[in-house]
């Protein structure tokens, strides 16, 4: 099976779906002419031409929107965010009219938008660049947000959110985009809400979303080494809609779960699973829920303490363990 | 007049439109006051686009400004009798602009608006009944009782709103405008927005990627002299808000008299001609009043006082303006004057009646609508839990 990384996974998955579907269209800043701030579209406008690929101005509030009554008219528009913490430039856009028009609308109106860049720290580029807006945006009934964590889910996943008829938030990150793992050549679909099992274990199950995910794996084969401990590793790629399923069975399995997010602990996507672990599974529980985030403060930029706020091998590794005593 | 522009390169046009001179910023709303340079010559009558009115096109005009009205002081009495919550906005006043604007439309031509929807949705053809029974919060309304006086929406109508933040709604108009171009139809959006809009962002940001891309939108900035309680001079820099276009290289027109329903029509005609056969945007401002408050909740006395309204009304009323018009040249005769109010009136009040007797929505509906996959679970491709507890 062909190993490619992340980047290419996306750009085969917007690739394939533009050949499908005459209503698809890649927009945002420097996708087309520039080959893509992170490369992503690389090679697609000259692929596609500059009706499918459309270089956008610096102006999120002007063409997500464009972007979302684009939707309304039946286009399905992929709008790419440098980074998504850009997001917040159009957070009227996207959480009062992508979000609510179907609602407000009763049901009259869909909103088929993607909106997709990378959602994470540990780059170096400070608390503006460094957004994990998951939380954020899944709070909001009318959106779903996927978070991929591996080159293989973010094509299976995109195709289904530019298929979806809902908005959804693509929350991509810039230290997988170079990450490569078998991918098969070719149509597949990830459903959104299915979440994935990547290492099954008996001890304790860590769950998570994102790049969180590859270091939980590590600290799961630490665990194992050091301490014999069989820990389960659950992938959600999906925030909302959610797996509530796997996660309690895995849950009712191990007795213990520690979740891992690069998000802040405020809200958190682990304080919702923690609640509904609480709610659902509180008799098989053999200790509290415990969940590891980043340090509760803005994105720091100074590059050694960064990778310290960030979650890390090291602190899930230790979190596990806290866990297990 | 508006075809003769030389687009996009800033050039001014005729001073029936742009002679700022004529459109002082003084401290009473310019629109109660004469113009110091009136339109000479001319006659709103006379343009093309209303010559070839028929008699029963006319009457449909008045019909339809009549209608606007009526229904809106039959949602005021309920609204002061507390049968609808939350805000109403009044579009009295207002209404040549939306029945203008609209009776020019094809059948590739959208609109959007912002809260102050009633009289657009009318105009576009909505029903009373399903518009007031929205307003009364009932399952029979248009939006299900879930958008509410702010939020009317008919896209089998191509009216996609009724959207309830200042401004919010131009990109979305923006991206209707880009969707027409993208599928290569010969259509336009109408993107309505209050003279409040034209401060916001997103407003600007919408004016900049309709000019870049040539989006057949029209910006139509209908200037009622206050955003909320807060006059233009006091809230809005430059000479005049459409002459903002300029910086973006956009056509852009100010009709003194959006009063006159034919004088909205003559211009936005020309406006939509120029969407349509060149896929050119432009920002048309008309001058407009409210006599409403700008929610009727919200005092009214605060900025401004009783005789500038009556003064407006006394002159520049549109139905008032259009009926005299049309009662000289014998379209209209006092009985069919009459017979048209009582018909609008008993309309209304049929709304209103069906508003009562309609249900409210039940519990489960609170999460119906909320994502097209749960509500064709046949079609449904995602799993895991959408909503939760």
């Amino acid at each position: 099976m062909p190993v490619i990384t992340y980047r290419e996974a996306l750009r085969a998955a917007m690739s394939e779906e533009i050949e499908r579907d005459p209503n698809v269209v890649l927009m945002g800043e420097e996708v087309a002419q520039f080959n893509g701030a992170y490369k992503i579209s690389e090679g697609m406008l000259a692929k596609y031409g500059p009706k499918r690929i459309v270089d956008t101005p610096i102006s999120e509030a002007g063409f997500i929107g464009m972007g979302v009554g684009a939707a309304m008219l039946g286009l399905r528009p992929v709008m790419e965010l440098m980074f998504f913490s850009f997001y917040s430039v159009a957070f009227d856009q996207i959480f009062n009219n992508a979000a609510n028009i179907r609602y407000m609308s009763g049901g009259l109106i869909n909103c088929p938008i993607v909106i997709r860049g990378p959602a994470n720290g540990g780059t170096n580029v400070g608390a503006t660049h460094s957004h994990t807006p998951e939380s954020i945006a899944a709070y909001h009934p009318g959106i779903k947000v996927v978070v991929p964590s591996n080159a293989y889910d973010a094509k299976g996943l995109m195709k289904s959110a530019i298929r979806d008829n809902d908005p959804v938030m693509f929350l991509e990150n810039t230290i997988l985009y170079g990450e490569a793992c078998e991918v098969p050549d070719g149509e597949y679909l990830v459903p959104l809400g299915k979440a994935s099992v990547m290492r099954a274990g008996t001890d304790i199950s860590i769950i998570g979303h994102g790049r969180s995910i590859q270091l939980a794996l590590k600290a799961a084969d630490l665990l194992k080494e050091k301490h014999n401990i069989n820990a389960e590793v659950v992938d959600l790629r999906s925030i909302r809609p959610l797996d509530v399923d796997t996660i309690l069975n895995s849950v009712k399995k191990t007795s213990r779960c520690l979740y891992v997010e690069e998000s802040k602990p405020f809200c958190s996507v682990g304080a919702m699973v923690a609640c509904l672990i609480s709610d659902q599974a509180f008799d098989y529980l053999d200790a509290p829920v415990k969940r590891l985030t980043s340090i509760d403060a803005p994105a720091i930029y100074s590059p050694p303490l960064e990778k310290l706020q960030l979650p890390s091998v090291e602190r899930i590794y230790q979190a596990a363990l806290d866990t297990l005593k | 007049m508006f075809a003769d522009l030389s687009l996009n390169n800033g050039t001014l046009a005729p001073h029936y439109y742009f002679n700022l001179k004529a459109f002082p910023v003084t401290k009473k709303p310019s629109s109660s006051k004469k113009p110091e340079v009136t339109n000479l010559g001319y006659d709103a009558r006379q343009a093309p686009i209303n010559i070839k009115l028929g008699q029963d096109e006319k009457i449909a005009l008045y019909r339809d400004m009549v209608r606007i009205r009526r229904f809106e002081e039959r949602c005021l009495r309920s609204y002061q009798q507390g049968k609808i919550g939350g805000f109403l906005h009044l579009y009295i006043g207002q209404e040549s602009i939306a029945v203008g604007c609209t009776s020019v439309m094809g059948k590739d031509d959208h609109i959007i608006t912002a809260y102050r929807d009633h009289g657009h949705a009318l105009a576009v053809g909505m029903g009373m009944n399903e518009m007031m029974a929205e307003n009364y919060g009932k399952v029979t309304g248009c939006s299900k009782g879930k958008g509410g006086s702010m939020h009317y929406f008919d896209p089998s109508r191509n009216f996609w709103g009724g959207h309830g933040i200042v401004g919010g709604q131009i990109p979305l108009g923006t991206g209707l405008a880009y969707a027409l171009k993208y599928k290569g139809l010969k259509g336009a959006c109408m993107a309505f927005m209050g003279d409040g809009s034209v401060n916001q962002g997103a407003v600007h940001e919408s004016y900049n990627l309709a000019a870049l891309w040539s989006l057949p939108v029209i910006f139509i900035i209908e200037n009622n002299g206050y955003s909320m309680g807060t006059s233009q001079e006091r809230s809005s820099a430059g000479p005049s808000l459409a002459q903002r276009a300029e910086g973006y290289g956009m056509n852009w027109a100010i009709i003194e008299d959006g009063h006159d329903v034919l004088a909205v029509r003559d211009q936005v005609g020309q406006a939509l001609k120029l969407a349509h056969d060149k896929s050119l945007p432009s920002v048309l401002e008309i001058r407009t009043y409210r006599y409403r408050g700008h929610s009727v909740a919200d005092p009214d006395t605060t900025y401004r006082d009783k005789a500038e309204i009556e003064a407006y009304k006394s002159t520049k009323d549109p139905l008032s303006v259009f009926q005299l018009s049309l009662l000289a040249e014998q379209t209209l005769t006092t009985e069919l004057i009459q017979k048209i109010d009582e018909s609008a009136r008993a309309e209304a009040e049929t709304s209103a009646q069906f508003a009562e007797a309609s249900p409210y929505p039940s519990l489960e509906d609170i999460k119906k609508d909320v994502y097209w996959e749960i509500d064709n679970p046949a079609d449904r491709k995602s799993v895991g839990a959408l909503f939760f507890d």
